[in-house]
C-alpha cells in the first residue's frame, strides 16, 4: 500500500471563510494515520467545529483540499459520508423518542438489513452502557446518557473514521472517563480512526496519540502530546524557603541542578525560587538531597511539568484555557 | 403602602411600561390584534345588523366596539401574567423579592403597567373605531365609566393571570392563563345582543359575569347607560377575588424560594 | 428506490409519533377548533335569518371552519418539529446518513397527514353528533377526505417552508397569528355575498382561503359543487406545488453536503 493510501485524513491549506467575519479556518496542514486518535486542541472560536463540519462534508470549504478515507470532502460527499460516523457539538437528539427509536430510525437511514436493525441497535447501546435506558424517551436522559447514545448513533453504519466534536463538554469526571474509554477502546480493538476534538488539555494528553493545537484558524503547533511538552523543556522546581535568609543559598543550590538558563524566577514577595530541571523530574531526588545536605528547610516545593498549556502560551503567547472567552464565536454552522 | 413599597412597585410598574414601549414585538401585537379583531368582527360580520330583532340604535360597528374594548382589556391583562411568568422563569423574579420587602408592591407594580397599557390601547382603539365612523352617542360621564370598566376588567384578568403566572413561575402556563378568559369573553353575547341567543349559549351568557358589563359598555357607547351599576359590582368584586387570588399566589412563590 | 421508500416511512413514522407524544399541542389542534365551532355556531345562529343565508343550520356552515384551523395547527406544529430539528441539530444529524432531501420532505408531511386524518375524523364526527348536515351524503365522504388531507398537505409544506427558512421554533410559535388573519378576513363566518362591508368582501375574495373554506363547506350544505370543489382542490394544490417547491430549495441550503 502506498503511503497516502495509510492516510485516513489528509488536509492541505483547507480555508473556511463566512460571508461576515474573518476566516475560520485560515490554510491548515494536517494528516491523520488510519487507526490513530488526533486531537484537535484549541480555544472557544478557534476554528475546531468549522473544521470538522467540513470534514464531516457538512459545510463546502472556501479552499484548500481535503480527503477523508481518500475521498475528496468537496467533490465525493457521498462516498466519505459513507465511512465516516460522527458526534457533533450539540448531542442530535429527538427528546420524544426513546434510545432504541433512535436506533431504529438510524439503522433504516443508513440502510442496515431490516433483519439486523433490532440486534445491532441493542448491541451498540448495551455497549454504551443504555441497555436499561433504551424504552425510555431521551427526555428524560441525563447529558452523560445522551452523549453515549449520540456515538452509538454515529457508530450504527460501522465507520472507519469517527468525528468527535468535543464529546465530553459539560459531563461529569465519571462520564467523561467512561467515554474516554469507549473512545480508546474503538482505536485500539477496532481499528477506528478518531478524529477528536477538545478544549481540554487533559482529555488531548490521555487519549490523543497525536495533537494539533489550533488557534485562530491556523494549526500553531502539531505531533504527540510527549513530544510537544518536550520542545518546551523539562520540568521546572518551585521552592520557598522556611527561613527567608536562606534564599540566596537556596538559588545556588537549585542552580546547580538546573540547565544553563538558570533560575527562571519566582515571587519574590514570598522569597519562592523557580528553575528549570537539567534532567526533569529525575532531577528532583538530588535536588531534595542536595537541600537537604545544605540544612536548608523549605515552606514549599513543588514540581510543575510543561503542559499542552505551556505549549500554547509559548506558541501564541496566551494561556489556552480561558483564551476563547473573549474570542467571536467563528465556529460555524453556516450562513 | 409605604414609601420603600410604593418604590418597589413604580419600578416595576416603570420596567414593564418601558419594555412594552420600547420593544416591538411586544408593543405591535398588543395594538394591532384588538385592531385586528375590530376589523373582522365589525367589518365581516356588520350584515348581522340586519338580522330580525337586532336593535342596537348606533350600529353594528359600534355594537362590536363595545366587546373589543372589553376583549382587548381582558387579554392586555392575561399579557400582564405572561410577563409576571417569563419574569420568575428566567430568575428576575426572584431578583426582585429579594429588593422588596413586601412583595405585593410587586403585584401593584405589574398591575399597574398593566392599566397604563390598557389605556394607551383603549385610546388607540377609541382613535380607529372614531375614524371608521362609528356612532358615538356617549357623553363625557358615559365614557369615563366605559374607560373604568375597562380598565377593572383588566386590572381582574391580569390579578387572574399573575395569580397562575406565580404559582407555576413558568410560561408553560400561557394556555392556563388564556382559555379560561377566552372561554369567559366568548361565551357571551359577542355577535348579537344577549336576547337574540338561543339554546344553551343563551343560559349560559345570562349568568356570565362578563355579560353585564359588556351591556353595560355597549349601552353607555349609546348614551343610554344601562346595567352599569352592576357592571362596577362584578368589575370591583372580581378585582377583589382575583386579588386575593394573586397575593395568595405570591406567598406561593415565596414559599418556593422564586 | 425501495430504500428512500423506506427511509421516508421511517422519517414519517418519526413524526407522526414525536406529535402524538407531545398531547400539549395535537390536542388542542383538535379541541380549539370545535370549541371555537361551538361559541360561534351558537353566538351566530341567528346569522341564518340574514334573507339570502344559504341555510338554516349555521353550525353545518360553520363547520368547514375548524378543517382550516386544524390545518394552521399543524402547520405551526409541524413547522416547530422541523425549526427544532434545524436547531438542535438533528437535521445535520439526517444528513449525514443516505436520506435524501425529497425523502425528507415526504416524511415530515407523511407524518402531518397521519394527524390530519385523525383530525377529519373528529371534526365530521363531532359535527354530525351536532346536528351539522352533510349534503352531500356518502359519495361526498372521499371527497371530504379528499380535500382536507389535500388542504393539510399545503399548509404542511407552508409550515415545512418556513421552519427551513427561519429555523427558530419560537419564532414558529410567534407565526401563530399571522396564519389565523388569513382566517378571520375570510367568509368564514358569513358567505361572501351576504359580507355588507365592501373592503372585507374585497379581501375575502381575493382570500385564497375563503375559497378552500367554501368547497369543503359546499359538502356538507350543498352537496356535490363541481365548481367549489375545483376551486378548492386547485388553490390546495398549488399552493402546495409552490411551497413544496420553495421548500425543497430551503431545504438544500439548510441540508448542507458536499
Amino acid at each position: 500500500m502506498s503511503e497516502g493510501a495509510k492516510r485516513a485524513i489528509e488536509v492541505e491549506g483547507l480555508v473556511k471563510e463566512f460571508k461576515k467575519g474573518p476566516r475560520a479556518v485560515d490554510g491548515i496542514d494536517l494528516h491523520v494515520d488510519e487507526g490513530e486518535i488526533y486531537g484537535f486542541l484549541g480555544p472557544n472560536g478557534a476554528g475546531k467545529s468549522t473544521t470538522v463540519l467540513m470534514l464531516t462534508t457538512l459545510l463546502p470549504p472556501t479552499g484548500g483540499i481535503a480527503r477523508v478515507g481518500g475521498f475528496d470532502i468537496a467533490t465525493s460527499g457521498g462516498k466519505v459520508r459513507e465511512l465516516i460516523g460522527a458526534a457533533l457539538q450539540e448531542a442530535a437528539l429527538d427528546p420524544y423518542l426513546s434510545g432504541s427509536e433512535h436506533m431504529r430510525l438510524q439503522t433504516a437511514l443508513h440502510g442496515v438489513p431490516k433483519p439486523e436493525r433490532k440486534a445491532l441497535g441493542a448491541e451498540l447501546l448495551e455497549r454504551v452502557g443504555l441497555s436499561e435506558a433504551a424504552d425510555r424517551t431521551v427526555r428524560g436522559y441525563s447529558g452523560g446518557m445522551k452523549r453515549r447514545l449520540d456515538l452509538a448513533l454515529a457508530l450504527v453504519h460501522s465507520p472507519r473514521i469517527l468525528f468527535l466534536d468535543e464529546p465530553t463538554t459539560g459531563l461529569d469526571p465519571q462520564s467523561r472517563s467512561a467515554l474516554w474509554a469507549e473512545v480508546e477502546r474503538l482505536s485500539r480493538e477496532d481499528g477506528m480512526t478518531v478524529f477528536l476534538t477538545t478544549q481540554y488539555l487533559e482529555e488531548a494528553d490521555a487519549l490523543a496519540d497525536r495533537v494539533g493545537i489550533i488557534d485562530q484558524g491556523k494549526i500553531v503547533a502539531e505531533g504527540t502530546p510527549d513530544a510537544l511538552k518536550a520542545e518546551i523543556g523539562e520540568a521546572t522546581v518551585e521552592a520557598i524557603p522556611s527561613d527567608p535568609e536562606q534564599r540566596g543559598r537556596l538559588v545556588e543550590v537549585l542552580c546547580r541542578f538546573s540547565d544553563a538558563d538558570g533560575e527562571l524566577g519566582g515571587d519574590e514577595r514570598n522569597g519562592a525560587v523557580a528553575v528549570r530541571l537539567a534532567k526533569g523530574n529525575d532531577g528532583l531526588a538530588g535536588v531534595i538531597r542536595a537541600l537537604d545536605g545544605e540544612g536548608i528547610s523549605l515552606s514549599h516545593l513543588q514540581l510543575h511539568e510543561p503542559t499542552l498549556d505551556d505549549v500554547f502560551l509559548e506558541k501564541t503567547g496566551r494561556k489556552l484555557e480561558g483564551a476563547g472567552d473573549d474570542e467571536e464565536d467563528g465556529e460555524g454552522a453556516p450562513a | 403602602m409605604n414609601a420603600r413599597s410604593r418604590s418597589v412597585a413604580g419600578a416595576v410598574a416603570w420596567r414593564s411600561v418601558h419594555n412594552f414601549l420600547t420593544n416591538p414585538a411586544l408593543f405591535f401585537p398588543a395594538v394591532i390584534f384588538p385592531l385586528f379583531f375590530f376589523a373582522a368582527f365589525a367589518g365581516g360580520l356588520s350584515n348581522i345588523g340586519n338580522v330580525p330583532g337586532f336593535d342596537y340604535p348606533n350600529g353594528y360597528t359600534a355594537f362590536q366596539f363595545g366587546f373589543v374594548l372589553l376583549q382587548a382589556a381582558a387579554f392586555g391583562g392575561v399579557f400582564t401574567g405572561f410577563g409576571i411568568a417569563a419574569d420568575f422563569e428566567s430568575g428576575f423574579g426572584r431578583r426582585m423579592m429579594l429588593a422588596a420587602p413586601n412583595r405585593l408592591a410587586i403585584i401593584a407594580g405589574y398591575s399597574a403597567a398593566a392599566l397604563v397599557r390598557a389605556g394607551i390601547i383603549s385610546a388607540l382603539l377609541f382613535g380607529i373605531a372614531l375614524l371608521v365612523g362609528m356612532d358615538l352617542s356617549a357623553g363625557a360621564a358615559d365614557l369615563v365609566a366605559m374607560i373604568v370598566l375597562a380598565l377593572l376588567v383588566n386590572l381582574a384578568a391580569g390579578l387572574w393571570g399573575a395569580g397562575i403566572a406565580l404559582r407555576f413561575r413558568s410560561l408553560q402556563a400561557g394556555p392556563l392563563m388564556q382559555t379560561p378568559v377566552f372561554l369567559v369573553l366568548f361565551l357571551a353575547p359577542v355577535y348579537v345582543p344577549l336576547d337574540l341567543l338561543t339554546s344553551w349559549i343563551h343560559t349560559v351568557a345570562s349568568i356570565n359575569p362578563i355579560t353585564p358589563i359588556i351591556e353595560a359598555v355597549r349601552s353607555l357607547i349609546a348614551g343610554e347607560p344601562e346595567y352599569v351599576g352592576i357592571a362596577f359590582l362584578i368589575g370591583i368584586v372580581l378585582t377583589l377575588l382575583f386579588g386575593l387570588w394573586a397575593v395568595r399566589g405570591m406567598h406561593k412563590a415565596e414559599a418556593a424560594g422564586g | 428506490m425501495t430504500g428512500q421508500l423506506e427511509r421516508t416511512y421511517e422519517v414519517a413514522r418519526r413524526s407522526f409519533v414525536r406529535a402524538w407524544r407531545q398531547p400539549a399541542t395535537v390536542i388542542p389542534s383538535i379541541t380549539f377548533p370545535l370549541m371555537l365551532l361551538a361559541v360561534n355556531a351558537a353566538g351566530l345562529n341567528s346569522a341564518t335569518k340574514i334573507p339570502g343565508f344559504p341555510t338554516d343550520s349555521y353550525i353545518s356552515f360553520a363547520l368547514a371552519v375548524p378543517f382550516l384551523q386544524g390545518a394552521i395547527f399543524a402547520l405551526l406544529n409541524s413547522g416547530t418539529d422541523l425549526a427544532r430539528d434545524a436547531e438542535t441539530g438533528f437535521l445535520q444529524r439526517l444528513a449525514l446518513s443516505p436520506l435524501s432531501g425529497s425523502a425528507l420532505l415526504a416524511g415530515t408531511l407523511g407524518g402531518v397527514l397521519a394527524i390530519a386524518i385523525l383530525q377529519t375524523v373528529t371534526y365530521l364526527g363531532v359535527g354530525l353528533a351536532a346536528g351539522a348536515e352533510f349534503e352531500a351524503g356518502l359519495a361526498g365522504i372521499p371527497i371530504l377526505f379528499a380535500l382536507a388531507l389535500t388542504i393539510q398537505f399545503a399548509f404542511g409544506c407552508i409550515g415545512t417552508y418556513f421552519a427551513l427558512r427561519v429555523p427558530s421554533a419560537e419564532a414558529m410559535q410567534s407565526m401563530f397569528p399571522v396564519f389565523f388573519i388569513f382566517l378571520f378576513f375570510s367568509s368564514g363566518s358569513l358567505p361572501r355575498d351576504l359580507i355588507a362591508q365592501d373592503w372585507f368582501r374585497t379581501i375575502a375574495t381575493i382570500n385564497p382561503v375563503s375559497y378552500l373554506i367554501e368547497g369543503i363547506r359546499s359538502l356538507f350544505i350543498t352537496g356535490i359543487d363541481g365548481e367549489a370543489l375545483g376551486l378548492a382542490f386547485g388553490i390546495s394544490i398549488a399552493l402546495g406545488a409552490i411551497f413544496l417547491s420553495a421548500a425543497a430549495v430551503a431545504l438544500r441550503s439548510r441540508l448542507v453536503r458536499t
